[in-house]
């Protein structure tokens, strides 16, 4: 590879079930075009970084009660949009590194137990986001 | 002796035909070359992107924009 190295860096803020798509799927693209990107799990994105909690977030949009989220599941199927575990999975493969903020932890008495510790690369607070953001090309929160 | 590698994302969705090609690509070895398919519009446009981006060499894109095939080299 020529080309110097880029980096996105990413915060997911929301534990909602379509913003974490959002999450995955700019960051895999970020990866699949060659650039380096971090993803900071924090407040509610957190939740979803829980042991079986990733696919548990609500539609950010016309939930009802779950029967939204469950319609917006069905059409992505047809589709054919990857699953949140397949999206992880790719995005461990390809090098994506996932960041879990301690003062959420913290705040709101989550564990490293209770976190799924196989897909964190590191548990860090907003100076390592600020430091990495500094270097990167792309920066969002979502 | 280099060597070709074959991607099928025929059917598959935003971003995974970005991401089999990228796993492929990683996977390649210099000089190799990477053969993509797929069905998926935006993936035409945005493969040759990355594989710029890379600073690798696209050989060829042919095909209609839901039926393509993108051959790259390492």
């Amino acid at each position: 590879m020529t080309a110097k190295k880029s980096k996105a860096t990413l915060i997911l803020h929301s534990g909602d079930f379509d913003k974490v798509y959002s999450a995955l799927i700019i960051g895999n693209g970020a990866l699949s075009m060659g650039m380096d990107c971090s993803i900071y799990f924090t407040f509610w994105g957190l939740e979803r970084l829980k042991k079986g909690g990733l696919e548990k977030g609500k539609l950010s949009k016309m939930n009802m009660l779950g029967l939204g989220k469950a319609m917006m599941k069905k059409l992505m199927k047809k589709a054919n949009v990857a699953p949140l575990e397949q999206l992880l999975a790719d995005y461990k493969e390809l090098g994506g590194k996932i960041l879990a903020c301690d003062m959420t932890m913290g705040v709101m008495g989550i564990t490293k137990e209770q976190l799924r510790d196989d897909v964190i690369n590191d548990y860090c607070a907003v100076g390592t986001y600020i430091k990495e953001a500094k270097e990167s090309e792309i920066t969002l929160f979502i | 002796m280099p060597e070709t590698i074959r991607v099928d994302c025929r059917g598959e969705n935003c971003p995974r035909p970005l991401i089999e090609t990228r796993k492929a690509i990683n996977k390649a070895k210099a000089g190799d070359t990477i053969e993509v398919v797929g069905t998926h519009p935006s993936s035409k446009k945005e493969i040759p992107l990355a594989v710029e981006g890379m600073g690798l060499k696209l050989l060829g894109v042919s095909g209609s924009d839901t039926d393509w095939k993108i051959t790259i080299r390492k």
